[in-house]
C-alpha cells in the first residue's frame, strides 16, 4: 500500500457526490429527563478526516459512544454506506467496521507490541499461537503506517511512550480494517513532537481511505489534520462544515456561544423544534 | 485548507521528504528507520547489547535470582564441604520438589494479580486424600487415588475462583477463609481416618515418588532426550523466524543457550548418578526430579504457546483491556484458580512422600508463604501480568538452599526464617529497583 500524497491537494468540500461512509440522522439520547443529544445530523465521508469539537458537556462522548456501540440512541437513525444500521454493541460496530481509540488505550503494559495488536484475535496453527505470522502481519501493519519511532515490535508496550502508544492503538486499529476510526482526545497527554507523529498518523489514515472522526479539544491540532469540523454546543449540533470555512477565533465563538454563524449557509445545520 | 506543516521538533518524517515507501517496506527496517538489534543478520555484540538495554529497562528475568543462587552455594560450600557432595545435592532437589510444585501452583493466580493463601492447606487435602484411598481398608490403585486427591484440590481451587469471579470477593480474604477451612478437612480427615493423628503411606509407587530413582542408564537417556530435543526445537523455532524475515538472535547465541541446557542437565544427572548410599548403592536421578521438569515444561508451555496464557497474562497486566479486545475474563480465570488447586494437590502428594505419611501437624500456613516466596523471589510479581514457571523453580531452590545449608550448619530454625526474609526482601527490592529504572526512562 502507498502512500499517496496529493491527497490535500484535491480535497475541497465538493465531497457531495461521494456517498457518507455514516450519515448521522436526527441523533438523540435521552437520560432519564437529560437531553445529552437533541438531534444531531453528521456525514462522515471515506478517507476523510471529520473533527468532532465542542465544550465539555456538549455531547460529545455521548455521541462518540453511540457510534460505537456502548449505548443505543434514544431516536434517530444511523446509515453505514446509505443502509441502516442499528448497532447495538461494540462488536457489532468492530464487524461493521467502525474501531474506537479510547483515551486511555485499552493496552496491556506487560505485553509487547504484536501480542497487543493481536489481543483477542491471535493467529493460531494447530490451536497454537503462531508467532511468526503475527510478527509479520504487526510489523507490515506498522510499516504501512510509517510508524517509525519503535525499535522491536517485540518491545513491551510499558516502554513506549504516549505517541508510541497512540500508533500501536491505532495499528490495531487498521489492522483488524477499521474503516472508520474514532479517536476521542488523541493528543491530549502528549508533547509536541508525539503530538506530531499521531496527527502524521492519523492523515496517513486518510490517505489509506479510512475515516476518521476526531475529538479533541486542541484547535491548532484540529485545524491542522481536519478535512471537516463540526461543532456540537449542549447536544446539538450547530455548526459544520468544511475546515476552509472556519478559523481558530469563529469556531472558539461557536464552541463557547453556540452561535451558528458558521456556514450555516451549506445547509447542514438544523434548528430543531424547542421541547 | 490548512495543509499539514511539518513541526520542526518532529522525528524524522517519513513519506514526505526523501523517503519512498520502497525505503519503508526494505527489510530490516520499520518505517525506514534502521534497526541495529533486529536485522536479521545482527552479530553477537548487537545481539547482547539489545539484551543489555533489556536489563536496564527492568526485564532482568532470571538473572539476579540465578546470581543468589549461586552466591548462597559458595558461602554454604565454603562453611561446610559437605555442602556440595552429591548426597546432599540430591537431597537438596528432593526438599526443594515440595516448594517448587507450590510456588508453580501460585504462579497461576499470581499472574492474574490474585493470590491464594489455601494452597497449603490445599496440598494437605490432597495428600491426605490420596493417602485414605490409597491405603487400607480401600487400597485403591496409586494412580486412582492421585486422580481423587489432585482433582479434589482442583474442585477447591475452582470453587475459590467461582467466589472471586461471581462475587467479586477479594482472593485475598476468599482464600483466607479457604486456609482456615482446609485446615479444619484436613484435621477431620486425619482424624476419622487416621491413628495418632498419622496417616502412614503404604502404596510403594507413591513413596518412590521421592524415594525412588531412575537407573543410571535410564537417567542418561532421559537427559539426552530433553537436550536433543530442545536443541531441535530452539534451533528450528530460529529458522522459521528468519524464513519469515523476522529476527532471530544470532547463531551463537542460540548455540551458547542450547550449550547451558546440555551442561546443566549433563551436571544434574553426573551429581545423581554419583552413589551416594553408605550401606548400600544409592544412585540415579530421583523420580521426582523428572516430575518436576515436567510439569515446567507443560505449563511452560501452555503459557507461552497457547491462547490461554496470552490472556492470562493480558487480564493481569489491564483486564479491562483484554475484556475489550473480546477475551473472556471469567473463563480463563476460572482456569487459571483451578490449576492452582490442581497443582497445589500434586505437591501436597509429594510432600507425603517424602515423609512416608501425612499428619495433622502439616503447616499448610508456612507452606503457602514459602510458596508466595519461591514465586517473588524467582521474580514474580504480587502485581499480576508477570510470572514464569522457571521462576518458582529458581526461587524454590534458593529457599532449599538455605533450609538445607543452614541445616547443615546446624543452625537453628530461627536463622533460617531470618535468612530467608532477608532473601525475599533482597528479591523483592530488585525488582522493585529494576522496575524504577523501567518507568523513569
Amino acid at each position: 500500500m502507498s502512500l499517496t500524497e496529493e491527497r490535500r491537494a484535491t480535497g475541497d468540500p465538493g465531497e457531495s457526490a461521494q456517498q457518507p461512509l455514516l450519515s448521522l440522522r436526527g441523533i438523540r439520547k435521552n437520560f432519564g429527563a437529560v437531553q445529552a443529544l437533541r438531534g444531531v445530523d453528521l456525514d462522515i465521508m471515506p478517507g476523510k478526516i471529520a473533527a468532532l469539537v465542542g465544550d465539555n458537556g456538549a455531547g460529545k462522548s455521548t455521541l462518540i459512544k453511540t457510534i460505537a456501540g456502548i449505548w443505543s440512541p434514544s431516536a434517530g437513525e444511523l446509515l453505514w454506506e446509505g443502509r441502516p444500521v442499528t448497532i447495538r454493541s461494540p462488536r457489532e460496530a468492530d464487524n461493521l467496521g467502525i474501531a474506537t481509540v479510547y483515551q486511555d488505550l485499552a493496552l496491556c503494559d506487560n505485553l509487547d507490541i504484536v501480542q497487543n495488536m493481536f489481543l483477542g484475535h491471535e493467529v493460531l496453527s494447530r490451536r497454537l499461537l503462531d508467532e511468526t505470522k503475527m510478527e509479520k502481519k504487526a510489523k507490515e501493519t506498522l510499516s504501512d503506517l510509517a510508524v517509525t519511532t519503535v525499535s522491536s515490535v517485540r518491545q513491551l508496550v510499558g516502554s513506549l511512550s504516549g505517541g508510541q502508544r497512540q500508533s500501536v492503538a491505532v495499528a490495531r486499529a487498521v489492522m483488524r480494517e477499521a474503516r472508520l476510526v474514532i479517536m476521542d482526545e488523541p493528543t491530549a497527554a502528549l508533547g509536541v513532537s508525539q503530538t506530531a507523529q499521531v496527527l502524521d498518523l492519523i492523515r496517513r489514515l486518510g490517505d489509506r481511505g479510512i475515516a476518521v472522526l476526531l475529538i479533541s479539544h486542541n484547535l491548532t491540532d484540529v485545524f491542522s489534520v481536519a478535512d471537516s469540523l463540526a461543532v456540537l454546543y449542549l447536544g446539538k449540533l450547530v455548526s459544520s462544515g468544511s475546515i476552509s470555512d472556519y478559523d481558530t477565533q469563529k469556531a472558539v465563538e461557536i464552541i463557547t456561544t453556540g452561535a451558528s454563524g458558521g456556514p450555516a449557509s451549506q445547509g447542514r445545520e438544523r434548528t430543531l423544534p424547542a421541547d | 485548507m490548512a495543509p499539514p506543516d511539518t513541526p520542526p521538533t518532529a522525528p524524522i518524517q517519513l513519506g514526505e521528504d526523501g523517503l519512498t515507501p520502497e525505503d519503508l517496506a526494505r527489510p530490516g527496517t520499520l518505517g525506514g528507520i534502521p534497526m541495529p538489534e533486529s536485522e536479521p543478520d545482527s552479530t553477537f555484540g548487537q545481539y547482547l547489547t539489545a539484551w543489555a538495554k533489556r536489563i536496564r529497562y527492568g526485564e532482568s528475568g532470571i538473572l539476579p535470582v540465578v546470581a543468589g543462587l549461586i552466591v548462597l552455594i559458595i558461602i554454604f560450600q565454603v562453611q561446610d564441604s559437605v555442602f556440595l557432595s552429591a548426597g546432599n545435592l540430591t537431597n537438596l532437589l528432593v526438599q526443594g520438589s515440595v516448594f517448587v510444585l507450590l510456588g508453580m501452583a501460585e504462579v497461576w493466580v499470581l499472574i492474574l494479580g490474585e493470590i491464594d493463601l489455601s494452597v497449603g492447606y490445599n496440598a494437605g487435602v490432597g495428600a491426605v486424600i490420596t493417602a485414605i484411598l490409597a491405603g487400607p481398608p480401600h487400597n485403591l490403585p496409586w494412580w486412582v487415588a492421585i486422580m481423587a486427591g489432585t482433582a479434589a484440590c482442583a474442585t477447591f481451587g475452582a470453587l475459590w475462583g467461582v467466589l472471586v469471579i461471581r462475587l467479586r470477593l477479594p482472593s485475598f480474604v476468599v482464600t483466607l477463609a479457604g486456609l482456615l477451612g482446609l485446615e479444619g478437612v484436613v484435621l477431620y480427615l486425619v482424624s476419622t481416618n487416621g491413628t495418632g493423628g498419622t496417616i502412614r503411606i503404604t502404596n510403594n509407587v507413591l513413596l518412590d515418588i521421592t524415594n525412588g530413582n531412575l537407573s543410571p542408564a535410564a537417567g542418561w537417556i532421559v537427559a539426552v532426550v530433553a537436550i536433543v530435543l530442545f536443541a531441535v526445537l530452539t534451533i528450528a523455532r530460529d529458522l522459521r523466524r528468519r524464513r519469515g524475515g523476522l529476527v532471530a538472535p544470532p547463531m551463537a547465541i542460540t548455540l551458547v543457550k542450547v550449550a547451558f541446557v546440555a551442561a546443566a542437565t549433563v551436571a544434574l544427572v553426573l551429581i545423581c548418578n554419583t552413589n551416594r548410599g553408605e550401606l548400600i548403592t544409592l544412585e540415579g536421578v530421583p523420580y521426582v526430579v523428572l516430575i518436576i521438569a515436567g510439569f515446567l515444561v507443560l505449563y511452560t508451555f501452555m503459557l507461552s504457546r497457547t491462547r490461554f496464557g496470552r490472556y492470562l497474562y493480558a487480564i493481569g497486566g489491564n483486564a479491562e483491556a483484554a475484556r475489550r479486545g473480546g477475551v473472556s475474563l471469567g473463563w480463563n480465570r476460572l482456569w487459571a484458580f483451578t490449576l492452582t488447586g490442581f497443582t497445589g494437590g500434586a505437591a501436597g502428594i509429594i510432600y507425603a512422600s517424602r515423609l512416608g505419611s501425612i499428619s495433622n501437624n502439616i503447616d499448610g500456613g508456612t507452606l503457602v508463604l514459602y510458596a508466595v516466596a519461591a514465586a517473588v523471589i524467582g521474580g514474580a510479581s504480587l502485581f499480576g501480568g508477570r510470572g514464569k514457571m522457571i521462576y518458582p523453580v529458581l526461587g524454590g531452590l534458593v529457599i532449599a538452599t538455605i533450609y538445607n545449608g543452614m541445616g547443615l550448619l546446624g543452625l537453628a530454625a530461627s536463622y533460617q526464617y531470618m535468612v530467608t526474609a532477608l532473601v525475599l526482601l533482597a528479591a523483592v527490592t530488585i525488582d522493585a529497583l529494576a522496575r524504577r529504572g523501567r518507568t523513569s526512562t
